[in-house]
């Protein structure tokens, strides 16, 4: 397998537009002949499919939602970044691109991050244009906050709903061209495999979730848009639809799986409070511009009430280790903080593992009442869930799963290992290397879909003949649903003891424990075996109640489950060969003293892109080198 | 908050799909913790049915975090349940009492058939989105995004309406069955707001006929809408939409078709 990134060759500031010129066009009578498969309406998909059919093309969308508006992006809190400098603090293309490729700990492709930063200022003009409420100052312009790992003010932002706003914008744009007829959408739809014939990727098969039904849907081009996978860890803030099966089937066709073992636990979420706990709700990272973070000093004081240790018994961690930073250090480096402490004894809360998040000072300072302006609606949410009021004792946090950097491989066009198939936003591996900062996942979600497949799916396109797509009874798409209807059969017929939800929560235990904010050798290979005799048991013992013929939640969730225990291996294959500690990878014999993420770029310069060679075999591991030609590989300091 | 335990009596609707006629089901929901979401309670009940072999109760939900807009039962009589301004999935335990019983059933609603159990196909919404719920923006096409300066108070006002989290609660809670307060809340959004205004009155009258053939009724002026909403968008919004749909009846005029260029 040949890992080429065809990133265009110049200067990195010119490559996008010179890859733009050199791309070819479909003669616009022709578009109408093409149709593009799109499977996710998140931003990435809704706004893919929306732009492409636009352009002309003939468009599929697919999503498991009972609506295009739910996909999950809606739920992001807390911004979207854009190199606008409207502040006048100092920002520009060239700074976004430097702050994400530092933020994602050198391990992301130059050209593709530059192309992100620059297309940035065109997302912002297309959401207002659609009329996007952002957040506004009293002279009508827009307005700004500050986020994670950066020191300009270029978060733009919609309340605390911006992923909302965004997604409803690019949902809207969907359905203006479902209303013209030039996009189909199928809602409750799930996608279980992709047909390829010759090598080549040429349509998908989906099981309608309301009557059971195995369809074959051809297309030119395939586009995945179906997020992250971090529902793998089963307790993650993803919805519980979330899953991983349709860029697992990819796959197992053959497209390569890059970097598996990046996953970002994302610091601030409410904190698990028993064994009935469906899922963590994230609390806006925004609210660390005004929050401090902190726990009492000694350990005897974690479960006094806050207002009995006084101000020089508390540490407030994150200030005192990153003072450049302080409470808005990245992700990744916040989140191993807060894991140290709580080791050390020194969490709050029922079960010690939570640290304050106080919003005292900043009501002192700024009154409540612009307290509540800024996060009222986040305030209630944690009132909702905790019962405790925010406004009178601190919020408890706690790192968790949050988002994957890691994904289907794809080169520079978006395009993974099998032609034809395309893979954005969550889904890909490309633009956030080992981290990703805040605010940068609507961005990519958005330029992926809004900026660049439409150009190149194009350029693919261009190079088919027009209407040569085959149709559904090909023998490839019947093999391919013999195969969905086969696994459908297999999943009702075990009736064993176990419910799917069993399965995936002990999955999710042995890879928070073995993969998550902390991997060391002995643990990983501990969860490589732990997890085929899970495996084996899920195979043995799951019960599968209802038919295939029908709405069955037990059997979706079965089918994403089975694709998690799977995917789990290769997280944990993955991070057992990468032996250095980058971003959300964090290996504990690559620690500094201080216990900070020690990378090794002599060995480790490179993505990792994994190749399946059957269910009984090992996949193969290829590496695409990283090369950085504009910026300096530095330790990252946060200090 | 300390945590107790509660035993319910759950009566839920079942209705094996769209042809089927459904009936209350009792369950009994034991040793509940006031931690849990409602959703929770009912994964717990899930579990213990499929143990036991049978169908888990099918409910629509996928956030999980009051935004998505999936979830949504009516609980004892009031859409997404007792707590004000709080979706289905936010609604905590701690809101019920030792021996309390329970009434779950669907959102109701002709615009709302019932697919299985509490899940109702919600897709009439879409399609009024569809008709007309949009500013046309093609990618690509926008001016930079301060060449428009928006009032802080209309951006404001915007966003109130743009919270709408499309769930279909005000429909279940109306008596006749209205989306009014749905369908204002986005023709109030695009109102307010400088780009909206090209297509400000054919999208009223646009989208008002759409929610017009999908049988949902008029708007009596109850007002329970406006209590039912998560998000609490106001009746507010439905004036707008009344006064802008009545302007565009009064100043309607076909579009004239342009003539070609050379």
């Amino acid at each position: 397998m040949e890992l080429k990134a065809n990133a265009p060759d110049g200067p990195l500031e010119k490559k996008w537009e010179k890859h733009k010129f050199d791309m070819k066009l479909v003669n616009p009578a022709n578009k109408r002949k093409y149709k593009v498969i799109v499977v996710g309406s998140g931003l990435a998909g809704g706004a893919a499919a929306a732009s492409m059919a636009e352009l002309g093309y003939q468009v599929e969308c697919f999503c498991y939602q009972d609506s295009p508006r739910r996909a999950h992006s809606i739920a992001a809190q807390g911004g979207i970044n854009g190199a606008k400098n409207y502040h006048n603090d100092g920002d520009s293309v060239l700074r976004l691109f430097y702050d994400t490729i530092k933020g994602g700990d050198f391990r992301a492709r130059e050209a593709n991050v530059y192309r992100l930063a620059e297309v940035s200022n065109n997302i912002i003009d297309q959401c207002v244009a659609q009329g996007v409420p952002f957040a506004r100052e009293y002279g009508g312009l827009l307005d700004n906050r500050s986020f994670g790992g950066a020191l300009v003010s270029r978060t733009f932002y919609a309340r605390g709903q911006t992923g909302q706003q965004l997604l409803l914008g690019a949902y809207q744009a969907l359905e203006r061209q479902i209303g013209l007829g030039t996009i189909k959408m199928h809602t409750r739809s799930e996608m279980l495999e992709v047909i390829i014939i010759d090598g080549v990727a040429k349509g998908i098969v989906v099981r309608d979730m309301v009557t059971g039904q195995v369809q074959s849907y051809m297309g030119d081009a395939v586009v995945l848009a179906t997020g992250g996978y971090g529902n793998v860890m089963y307790l993650a803030t993803y919805a519980k639809g979330c899953n991983a099966s349709a860029i697992w089937r990819a796959y197992k066709k053959g497209a390569a799986f890059a970097n598996p073992c990046y996953t970002q636990i994302h610091p601030t979420c409410i904190p698990v409070t028993g064994d009935h706990q469906s899922k963590l709700t994230l609390m806006s990272e925004s609210l660390r511009n005004d929050g401090r973070i902190w726990v009492p000093k000694k350990k005897e004081d974690c479960k006094k009430p806050v207002d009995q240790i006084p101000e020089e018994d508390r540490d407030y961690y994150l200030e005192r280790k990153y003072p450049t930073y302080g409470n808005l250090a990245p992700r990744d480096v916040s989140s191993r903080a807060a894991k140290q402490v709580c080791d050390e004894g020194r969490g709050v809360g029922e079960t010690g593992l939570g640290v304050y998040l106080d919003f005292e000072a900043a009501t002192k300072r700024l009154g409540a009442h612009k307290i509540e302006e800024k996060y009222g609606n986040l305030f209630e949410m944690y009132d909702r869930i905790t019962g405790e009021d925010p406004y009178k004792v601190p919020m408890r946090i706690y790192p968790a799963t949050h988002y994957t950097m890691g994904g289907l491989w794809v080169d520079y066009n978006l395009m993974s290992t099998v032609p034809g198939l395309f893979v954005l936003g969550e889904a890909n591996f490309s633009d956030h290397g080992a981290n990703r900062l805040g605010a940068s996942a609507l961005m990519q979600g958005l330029a992926d879909g809004y900026f660049v497949a439409p150009y190149t799916v194009g350029n693919y396109l261009a190079g088919l003949k027009p209407g040569s797509c085959p149709t559904a009874d090909h023998p490839e798409a019947k093999a391919a649903e013999a195969e969905v209807s086969g696994r459908v059969s297999r999943l009702l017929g075990i009736n064993g003891k176990e419910t799917p939800t069993y399965f995936h929560r002990e999955l999710g235990k042995i890879l928070w424990e073995y993969c998550g904010m902390a991997r060391n050798d002995a643990g990983l290979k501990k969860a490589l075996q732990l997890l085929p005799e899970l495996r084996q048991r899920f195979w043995e013992d799951v019960k599968v109640p209802g038919s295939g013929a029908d709405l069955n939640q037990s059997l979706e969730l079965a089918g994403r489950v089975a694709d998690f225990l799977e995917l789990g291996e290769l997280m944990c294959r993955d991070a057992l060969e990468r032996r250095e500690s980058c971003g959300g990878h964090f290996r504990e014999e690559w620690q500094s003293p201080e216990g900070e993420a020690v990378r090794d770029d002599e060995n480790f310069c490179h993505v990792a892109a994994w190749e399946y060679t059957g269910d009984n075999s090992a996949p193969n591991r290829h590496t695409e080198e990283l090369k950085f030609e504009n910026v300096h590989l530095a330790t990252r300091s946060y200090k | 908050m300390s945590e107790k335990h509660i035993n319910l009596t759950l009566y839920v609707w079942r209705q094996k799909n769209a042809q089927d006629e459904g009936g209350f089901v009792t369950y009994e929901a034991k040793h509940v913790s006031t931690e849990m979401s409602f959703l929770e309670m009912l994964d717990v009940v899930n579990e213990g049915l499929i143990r036991k072999g049978e169908e888990p109760i099918a409910m629509d939900h996928d956030c999980r975090e009051g935004i998505c807009g999936q979830c949504g039962v009516v609980i004892n009589g009031r859409p997404h349940g007792p707590r004000e301004r709080t979706t289905t999935c936010q609604l905590h335990m701690r809101s019920f009492e030792d021996g309390d019983t329970i009434t779950i059933e669907p959102f109701r609603a002709t615009a709302f058939p019932v697919i299985k159990d509490l899940i109702v196909d919600r897709g009439a919404f879409d399609r009024i989105i569809a008709a007309g719920g949009f500013i046309s923006a093609p990618t690509g096409s926008a001016p930079d995004g301060n060449a428009i300066p928006v009032k802080k108070t209309c951006a404001d006002l915007a966003m109130d309406a743009a919270a709408c989290i499309g769930c279909g609660a005000c429909v279940a809670a109306c008596p006749n069955a209205s989306a009014m307060l749905f369908v204002s809340a986005k023709i109030s959004q695009l109102a307010l707001l400088p780009q909206g205004q090209p297509e400000r009155y054919s999208r009223v009258k646009d989208m008002v006929a759409q929610m017009d053939d999908e049988e949902f009724g008029t708007c009596t002026n109850h007002g329970e809408c406006e209590a039912a909403c998560p998000k609490a968008v106001s009746l507010e919004n439905i004036a707008r939409m009344n006064r802008d749909f009545i302007w565009s009846s009064l100043t309607y005029r076909p579009e004239s078709g342009g003539s070609g260029g050379a």
